[in-house]
């Protein structure tokens, strides 16, 4: 055991944090105030979404840390390493062990399970933000559900590119009721925000958090002429084949060459132990650089 | 007939100082009301008691709504007030800027209130800003283009078109001309009249240009220090100025 309390964040400031997560379960979309605490990392590298992460782990939790779907970049491995000294938690890679799962920027390509928590690191949480500057103003057209303006940005993105062109942090109604920016995923995910596990959204600097319980509507805005498409990349993973899981592109040489490969990488290497093998891949040998 | 407007003694202070004061009057559907008067005198702070962007100390100001007949805007609810205030109100700005979304398209501009009272068809909203930036005159090739691309008389026809695109009935005009050349504001108040007499809208217009109530108002209203000091007939106060006031302002006007 370390000399931290339990993840990190001291009892009463747990406490907070789960009574902002409660009230945002109950009001789905709404964002609820909380008093952010300063973490040791920097605002805009997740820490809204470790201090939910601080409140929901139990000790017989297993964590998993995905950044843009990876578990081995900068951000995901630090969270990852900060959780497994100041909790002393399980982790994992794997998308079906965990339990608790905090994430930049991707839904994992794997339907979670209603025993599932997924935890967002969200940046700017007010959808209305760059059309509206006024908070005040921004409030106040939420609670009385005036959400014409957020239209006029999809009307600006087909008059300008011809289609909506919004590819990320894509708005959505849930339940009918709260527009809620779903934090800056691929409109791809957009579908899967209708899931099993509960989701938790944590805005450190904005000190907000709000939720989607399991199993609530969530619906893309869009126009009766142009309704909302999930887009990915037109290809197949080159590692592991898969035609239906979110695609990274990576430029591999300087003479053109590139290859699209799975943003999930737990996704992609389960399929390639399990003997997929893409246009440009190898058989999965354990260890292998 | 049911007046569209009914104000009954507002009455506004800024802690000791008046506002204004004991104002009454009756709009009808159709008709318009200039209110003049140096700065200071209290038109803009009446306006917004009147339009619900401020809360007057006293009085009542009853809108003959679709739903309910006669209706006080000022005990209604909130939503309900700012419903009203998208769609059977317009408020035109003395600068465009207070009125648009600068970093927005002009077809946007047009096209906010329409999406807020929920229009959903892209095809259709585009049709109609195209339909009433023609009205406004302005070219249907600038859809796309920003108000900041704009000059001031184009910006300030951007703003009544995003304004009338709902139909509302009842317009509140403060300054609509103020700031722009002589020119321009021959225009914009030729554009005005047509689209008041076309859409039979009432109007309430605030300025201190006597040319623009004499252009556009059926009916005027004087006021001084937060008083209403003279009404009547638009011509009939111009003309034969009773109050000394009315007097010393229709004077001022210099003749060209």
């Amino acid at each position: 055991m370390s000399d931290y309390n339990f993840a990190y964040l001291d009892e009463q400031t747990k406490r907070m944090i789960r009574r902002a997560i409660l009230k945002g379960l109950a009001i789905p979309g709404h964002q609820v105030p909380f008093a952010s605490r300063e973490m040791p990392m920097p605002y805009g590298w997740g820490t809204g979404g470790v201090q939910v992460s601080a409140a929901v782990l139990t000790p017989d939790d297993t964590f998993k840390v995905i950044d843009q779907g990876a578990d081995d970049t900068t951000n995901a491995v630090s969270i990852r390493r900060f959780f497994q000294k100041t909790a002393g938690v399980a982790v994992t890679e794997a998308t079906t062990e965990a339990s608790v799962i905090q994430t930049r920027h991707r839904i994992p390509e794997q339907d979670l399970r209603a025993d599932q928590i997924l935890v967002y690191q969200v940046p700017i949480p007010e959808p209305l933000r760059f059309l509206e500057p006024s908070e005040v103003e921004t409030r106040k057209m939420h609670a009385l559900e005036e959400y014409g303006l957020m239209h006029v940005k999809l009307y600006e993105d087909i008059s300008q590119h011809g289609d909506i062109a919004t590819a990320y942090a894509y708005p959505v109604k849930v339940e009918g009721r709260y527009v809620m920016d779903p934090s800056p995923i691929p409109k791809f995910d957009n579908p899967k925000l209708e899931m099993a596990g509960i989701q938790l959204f944590g805005a450190g600097r904005e000190q907000r958090i709000y939720a989607i319980p399991p199993y609530t509507q969530v619906v893309s805005l869009d126009f009766d002429d142009y309704p909302f498409l999930p887009t990915k990349a037109d290809h197949a993973c080159d590692l592991c084949g898969a035609q239906d899981s979110y695609l990274d592109e990576l430029i591999v040489d300087d003479a053109g060459g590139r290859m699209f490969m799975c943003s999930d990488t737990d996704y992609c290497t389960t399929r390639r132990k399990a003997g997929h093998v893409g246009a440009q891949g190898v058989p999965y040998e354990k260890d292998a650089a | 007939m049911t007046p569209l407007l009914q104000v009954e003694s507002i009455a506004k202070f800024y802690g000791t100082r008046i506002g204004c004061s004991d104002v009454s009057f009756d709009l009808y559907p159709g008709e318009v009301m200039g209110i003049v008067g140096e700065s200071g005198s209290g038109k803009s702070t009446l306006l917004n008691c009147l339009a619900g962007h401020l809360t007057p100390d006293r009085g009542a100001v009853r809108f003959d709504t679709r739903a309910d007949g006669l209706r006080d805007t000022i005990t209604m609810s909130e939503p309900e007030r700012r419903m009203l205030g998208r769609t059977d109100w317009a408020f035109v700005h003395q600068h465009a800027r207070d009125g648009l979304r600068m970093n927005v398209s002009a077809g946007g501009n047009v096209g906010e209130r329409l999406m807020a009272v929920n229009a959903r068809h892209y095809g259709d909203i585009r049709a109609a800003a195209i339909d009433w930036l023609g009205r406004v005159e302005i070219a249907e090739d600038r859809i796309d283009d920003r108000p900041t691309a704009f000059s001031g008389g184009m910006q300030q026809r951007l703003q009544i078109a995003r304004n009338l695109v709902t139909g509302p009935r009842l317009v509140f005009m403060d300054e609509p001309t103020g700031g722009l050349d002589v020119s321009v504001q021959a225009r914009l108040l030729d554009l005005l009249r047509g689209l008041v007499r076309e859409m039979n809208l009432s109007a309430i217009i605030v300025t201190h240009d006597l040319a623009v109530v004499r252009l556009l108002a059926d009916r005027l209203m004087v006021m001084k220090d937060g008083h209403v000091i003279e009404t009547g007939l638009t011509d009939q106060v111009l003309d034969d100025p009773q109050h000394t006031y009315t007097q010393l302002l229709v004077s001022s006007v210099l003749q060209v």
